[in-house]
């Protein structure tokens, strides 16, 4: 897994709430291999009509969005199915990094096993955020992981949490079924303990 | 502190808790992994590592995301790459030594509802499945929730995988369900309330007399969709219900009465704190149905669309008209003055016996509305040939409804089936979200019997209006 410490991008805006999964990854293009550009499949159908030519006021076409690392998010962003392709599209168009005021819980779990932070920053500060990355397309947020900063364009520092096993995966590429099998002797104890039928 | 009353959840959670990080963060023990014909990449990443499932014995897969559901033939599905996904399963059950219920042994089905019907699913388990909709199998009182496929791979490998614990909340429903009131009925009614990040962060316990009251046909379909409500898992303690349901199934306890003596313990404690309260009374609750693009948007089939604007808050508004948009509605239009193209009586959330009784029920003796196409989609192979011995299909043919064979379906369209753009489908699963059942379908979600009366009037209908009150 790639590691990430600081990041400094423009930030694509999606205001909305509940933006779901499958919006960000439709459902036909969940067969395909991992090593296929998921990138070509984010928001296909509200990136693209149906004749294949791109919706020009989507955010993710315009030209100042276009290659933005970053992705601001509304309440309760990626909620809805599980499918991990869904970070994989974001992943491989370029996406390090998703600040929203809520996240669907298994999306959160799933970016940062993929290497992409997902913040969690009070609703007025995204808010913010999203005003001054639509005020002046292309200006620059700055990500601090080391310090748990973001710093908006307008020079303001937000702190914010993250689970410290989530911050040392990021910042170390941390592969974590390889740590957690150092651990195959507690697993088998713990097997041994309580016998087959745990429950 | 063994004498601290505990939450059900905590339970579960303490039993299953191999090791703790100093971040706070626990190693739980995995007692089941479902698995399914989207699991796929999960496997190569396994692979990739040179390893293989640690428990075999404790997988358990079928397919269903990918399988059409007009032949039980895995040669016969044309799309390569949907063929490719359910080869892939049975190949890697072969070569692992895991239980499959391929599509010809008979026991295939949706994993959500194979799990509970096998007896697999089991009160005071561990069960997850790479799949959001796991929370069902906490009908019965599992701990049991969705994960991605990074972390299938790591329960593959290890058996094991990493969580923060959630916060607890429980929601009481009180009192009892009015006629024609259903489990559907009630979780929409919940999600609406408190919104579909409603419950984010936490796991649920559903509780109260409505709750108890359920079937367990009815519980399942309502911790099925608690992840609409942004929850990690849902769950309704075990009772007598609970045991009845479980009592002779093929993967029910050898010993059965110790089994039953351990569930009873599980129950929360009556002076359990739970992070967060929520009461509501189920006797105001009516058949539900939705008109938007999130679960949250959910009314009573009485009901009239709001009015954007009338709506105090900006964004909310916007969120409205860009819904009216995506629907084809408009303000001010009673539910039932919206007309269906099709209906889908199937999914995880409402394929069970029960749901095809409650449809059969008002489909008897009536006819698809001209111009609607109907489908019922049996949950498992065993839920078909239930419905066929009870001659539920013959109901379902007779008045017009396709009669199909079991898996997801138009539920989410990964095997193909889908609505055209523009069509308006009256569906029992669990998501209307925008694309979900095709690109520019639209979705309304509804309980088995209101999605059957939709489709014999061909408007969103109070199906109280064609019920016989007993």
């Amino acid at each position: 897994m790639e590691a990430f410490r600081t990041l400094r991008s423009g930030a694509v805006p999606f205001a909305r709430s509940n933006i779901d999964t499958d919006q960000i990854l439709p459902a036909r293009f969940l067969s395909r291999p991992r090593d296929d550009n998921h990138g070509a499949y984010l928001f296909r159908d509200l990136r693209l009509n149906p004749d294949g030519n791109e919706v020009t006021d989507f955010p993710l076409n315009q030209a100042h969005w276009r290659d933005a690392r970053i992705v601001l998010g509304g309440r309760n962003f990626a909620c809805g199915s599980s499918r991990e392709n869904a970070v994989w599209a974001l992943y491989d168009h370029g996406v390090r990094a998703v600040i929203a005021p809520s996240f669907g819980d298994i999306f959160a779990n799933n970016s940062v096993k993929n290497g992409m932070l997902a913040v969690t920053l009070p609703e007025e500060i995204v808010a913010s955020l999203i005003a001054q990355s639509v005020a002046e397309p292309g200006c620059e947020i700055a990500i601090d992981l080391p310090a748990q900063t973001i710093t908006g364009p307008d020079g303001a520092v937000h702190r914010f949490e993250i689970d410290p096993f989530a911050k040392k995966s990021l910042l170390e590429g941390l592969d974590e079924m390889a740590f957690t099998l150092t651990h195959a002797e507690e697993i088998a104890a713990f097997e041994q303990r309580l016998g087959r039928d745990n429950f | 502190m063994a004498s601290e009353p505990r939450t059900m959840f905590d339970k579960i959670w303490a039993r299953h808790r191999v090791l703790e990080r100093e971040d706070g963060q626990t190693l739980l023990y995995v007692d089941r992994h479902l698995v399914h014909d989207g699991s796929a990449p999960a496997f190569e990443m396994l692979r990739a590592r040179g390893i293989a499932p640690r428990s075999p014995e404790r997988i358990f897969a079928t397919p269903d995301h990918y399988v059409p559901t007009d032949t039980r033939d895995v040669a016969e599905i044309a799309n390569l790459e949907h063929r490719g996904m359910v080869e892939a399963l049975e190949r890697h059950a072969k070569e692992s030594g895991f239980r499959l219920f391929g599509l010809k042994d008979g026991g295939q089905g949706i994993v959500h509802v194979v799990g509970p019907e096998t007896g697999l699913s089991q009160p005071g388990m561990l069960i997850v499945c790479g799949d959001s909709h796991t929370s069902t199998h906490g009908a019965l009182g599992a701990l049991a929730f969705g994960i991605g496929s990074t972390e299938v791979a790591h329960v593959l490998g290890t058996q094991t995988l990493w969580q923060r614990k959630p916060r607890t909340m429980r929601i009481t429903v009180t009192g009892r369900l009015g006629f024609g009131v259903t489990a559907k009925d009630v979780i929409l009614a919940i999600i609406a309330e408190i919104g579909a990040a409603g419950a984010s962060g936490h796991a649920i316990e559903y509780a109260g007399s409505a709750i108890t009251g359920l079937s367990m046909e009815g519980r399942l379909t309502l911790c099925n969709m608690s992840i609409e409500a942004g929850g990690r898992a849902g769950m309704v303690a075990p009772d007598e219900t609970t045991f009845a349901y479980l009592k002779g199934r093929e993967y029910a306890p050898a010993d059965w009465d110790l089994a039953v003596a351990r569930w009873r313990e599980l129950p929360s404690d009556p002076d359990a704190v739970f992070d967060r309260e929520v009461i509501l009374d189920g006797s105001a609750i009516a058949p539900m149905v939705t008109w938007g693009n999130s679960p949250e948007d959910a009314l009573p089939i009485t009901a009239t669309l709001p009015d954007p604007a009338l709506e105090p808050d900006a964004e909310r508004a916007a969120t409205i008209r860009a819904n009216f948009d995506y629907m084809g509605l408009s303000a001010d239009m009673a539910l039932t003055e919206i007309r269906v193209d099709r209906v889908f009586i199937g999914s995880c959330t409402n394929g069970r016996i029960e749901d095809l009784r409650a449809a059969a029920e008002v489909a008897r003796g009536r006819s698809v509305a001209p111009g609607v196409t109907a489908w019922v989609v049996p949950g498992s192979a065993p839920v078909k040939r239930q419905a066929e011995a009870e001659g539920l299909d013959r109901i379902f043919t007779e008045a017009g409804f396709a009669w199909r064979e079991a898996g997801c379906s138009m539920c989410l369209g990964t095997n193909g089936e889908i609505a055209a753009p523009g069509e308006r489908v009256a569906s029992t699963s669990n998501r209307n979200f925008r694309g979900r059942q095709g690109p520019g379908a639209r979705t309304h979600l509804l309980g088995p019997a209101m999605a059957a009366a939709a489709a014999v009037t061909g408007y969103l209908t109070d199906v109280r209006q064609m019920m016989a009150q007993a």
